[in-house]
């Protein structure tokens, strides 16, 4: 497992100073878009999936292991959101919390299961399981099958914020975005972080120093799975329904795809990917089934040829960790 | 009873299918170090080669020529993925391998979507092959059964090839230890090669196989190759013969389910992978990965 990124220093205080910096522009940016006159529901939507897709690399990047089953914790908190917003018409926040309450429970069960086999098991694993939920969610009365739960009600967050206002709803979006992305760099630069990344990097040396690996794995798996519901819960609100799509094993693979093209194991990379993939299938909507050409396309020129992914690049040129 | 023989026929069919692309996942596991996420597509190009081969006017092929032309054709088309993207993985994390392969199984995938949309496309059976037999107990189409008693010969084929010829113990040994025999003069690289055309020749005969019975669809193979996955997880990728024999019998219990509790069917074989997992995580064949 070393080849994934060999770029990760340790946390200097140079480094931190740097992803700060950088962390405070991006912030800025994406706070200025309503005044910019960007689509806000685009934004929206990319900054839903650029949280999974940090979710997401917590996992790979940082613990090494391949889920390729992370749209069953989108799916799963979506479905529970849109159930407790519109059936018992709980308020916003309530229903945030349940949909992250469902992916915490799911990532527990599931983690547990395929945290039992190594490397390119466990990637099989996870799509098998997401198979599984998909089909059990394709039946289930709750999730209306193939129509999905539609006409979700947005309400006001904490009885103050009319999450129906666009620009509201974005700033509410934007807020748990960063923090949900400051939560992932937290982890990644505290002590579990650090022995998650020795795990990645020899796991038979992080075991004969005494480290329980399979728990730290499996601690990392929770943590991923629950950020990644909370991405799910907060899409909800952008797409105001919950379908099967988000369940569907083409998420799972685009959520690594973000996660590739931005940079394995990189802090901003998953948000950069996450936002390439989501303008390219806007601006590529008219021409069908070619996206999914044009997708299988960018995974072999980034698996051939730029395995570092755009951040990585960038940071490795600079020789610095982003 | 006559539906559950029915189901049981069915199953035993679909286990053919798992069993011929589990056998190539393994081999090809075995070989490059990748899990081949593109069998499914490879499988769907097979039944799609076929198609071609018969409704174009200037060639008009039908079936029996097929089954030997379409893997054929396919595994070219496998050995030059190899050449030009796979190998160039060598020595990096399985995990490149799964993605390389993913996207490949997207490209094909997407160009046949575009040119064919998604409905099923009809293949008739030959000729030879139509009707039925009565057995008495059950009525067996004579094409189904074909398609049962083939794989099981060309999957003991497999076998034999690999575990019992000389070429297999070069293949074997290659698999143990590349270095050590690329030192005896054998040319490791090309084995390499033709292993995947292997593999990926037995997924596009399990696709002219299943031509006539699924209709050819551009994603026929899509959800297959989930499934096929859970059945390596099961079966672990350490034995062929284990492969053979947990295609088959998954096939079979997914028949069963069918009878007795039809909403499940789907399910089963990942829910079995489920509790495979709790109780042996190693696979039932498998060694440790």
């Amino acid at each position: 497992m070393t080849v994934l990124t060999d770029d990760t220093l340790p946390a200097t205080p140079r480094a931190v100073r740097d992803e700060m910096i950088v962390f405070a522009v991006m912030a800025l940016l994406l706070a200025a878009v309503p005044f910019s006159g960007l689509y806000p529901f685009f934004v929206m939507q990319a900054l839903c999936f650029a949280l999974l897709a940090c979710a997401f690399n917590l996992l790979i990047g940082y613990g090494g292991l391949l889920s390729f089953g992370h749209a069953m914790f989108l799916g799963t908190a979506g479905y529970c959101s849109a159930h407790a917003l519109k059936v018992w018409a709980l308020p916003p926040e309530l229903g945030i919390l349940v949909g992250i309450a469902g992916a915490f429970v799911l990532s527990i069960v599931t983690g547990y299961i395929s945290i039992r086999r190594q490397g390119i098991y466990f990637s099989m694993i996870t799509l098998a399981l997401s198979q599984l939920l998909y089909f059990i969610y394709l039946q289930a009365p709750f999730t209306h099958g193939e129509d999905g739960i539609q006409g979700i009600p947005q309400g006001h967050m904490f009885g103050v914020f009319d999450l129906s206002k666009p620009t509201v709803l974005y700033y509410v979006v934007l807020v748990g975005f960063l923090a949900g992305f400051l939560l992932i760099y937290r982890i990644i630069n505290s002590p579990f972080g650090e022995v998650l990344k020795s795990i990645r990097e020899n796991e038979q040396r992080a075991i004969s120093l005494g480290y329980r690996t399979d728990q730290y794995k499996f601690l990392a798996f929770v943590l991923s799975g629950t950020l990644a519901g909370f991405a799910g819960a907060l899409k909800v609100f952008v797409a105001q329904n919950a379908s099967l799509t988000d369940v569907h094993w083409s998420m799972s693979g685009e959520v690594v795809l973000m996660t590739l093209v931005g940079g394995l194991g990189t802090i901003f990379g998953p948000v950069v990917g996450a936002f390439a993939i989501i303008a390219m299938q806007q601006y590529l909507a008219g021409f069908g089934q070619w996206v999914t050409v044009i997708q299988g396309s960018i995974f072999v020129i980034c698996v051939l040829t730029f395995r570092r992914g755009v951040v990585g690049e960038i940071a490795h040129y600079f020789r610095r960790s982003l | 009873m006559q539906a559950l023989y029915a189901q049981l026929l069915v199953g035993l069919i679909n286990g053919s299918f798992y069993a011929l692309l589990s056998l190539g996942l393994a081999v090809i596991f075995g070989m490059l170090n990748i899990i081949n996420f593109a069998h499914g597509a490879l499988y769907m190009m097979g039944a799609f080669v076929a198609y071609f081969l018969l409704n174009n006017d200037y060639l008009s092929i039908g079936y029996w020529p097929a089954l030997i032309v379409a893997p054929i054709v396919v595994g070219i088309f496998g050995m030059i993925l190899e050449r030009t993207m796979l190998q160039w993985l060598t020595g990096l994390d399985h995990l490149y391998g799964l993605l390389l392969t993913f996207g490949i199984a997207l490209i094909v995938q997407g160009v046949f979507q575009n040119y064919f949309g998604s409905s099923g496309l009809p293949y008739a059976i030959p000729d030879q092959l139509k009707g039925g037999m009565n057995l008495g107990f059950m009525f067996l189409p004579v094409y189904r059964g074909w398609v049962v008693v083939f794989s099981l010969i060309v999957c003991i084929a497999t076998w034999f090839l690999i575990e019992k010829t000389r070429l297999g113990a070069y293949l074997r040994a290659a698999t143990e230890n590349p270095t050590l025999v690329r030192a005896f003069g054998i040319n490791v690289p090309r084995m390499i090669t033709l292993t995947y055309g292997l593999g990926v020749g037995l997924a596009a005969l399990a696709g002219v196989l299943s031509a006539p019975i699924n209709q050819v669809r551009p994603l026929m193979g899509a959800d297959l190759i989930i499934v096929v996955f859970a059945v390596v997880v099961i079966g672990g990728m350490g034995s062929i013969m284990g492969s053979i024999i947990t295609g088959f019998a998954l096939g079979v219990i997914e028949g069963l389910t069918k009878y007795f509790y039809p909403e499940a069917s789907n399910t089963v074989v990942f829910v079995l992978m489920v509790l495979v997992l709790l109780v042996k995580p190693t696979g039932l064949t498998g060694r440790a990965a």
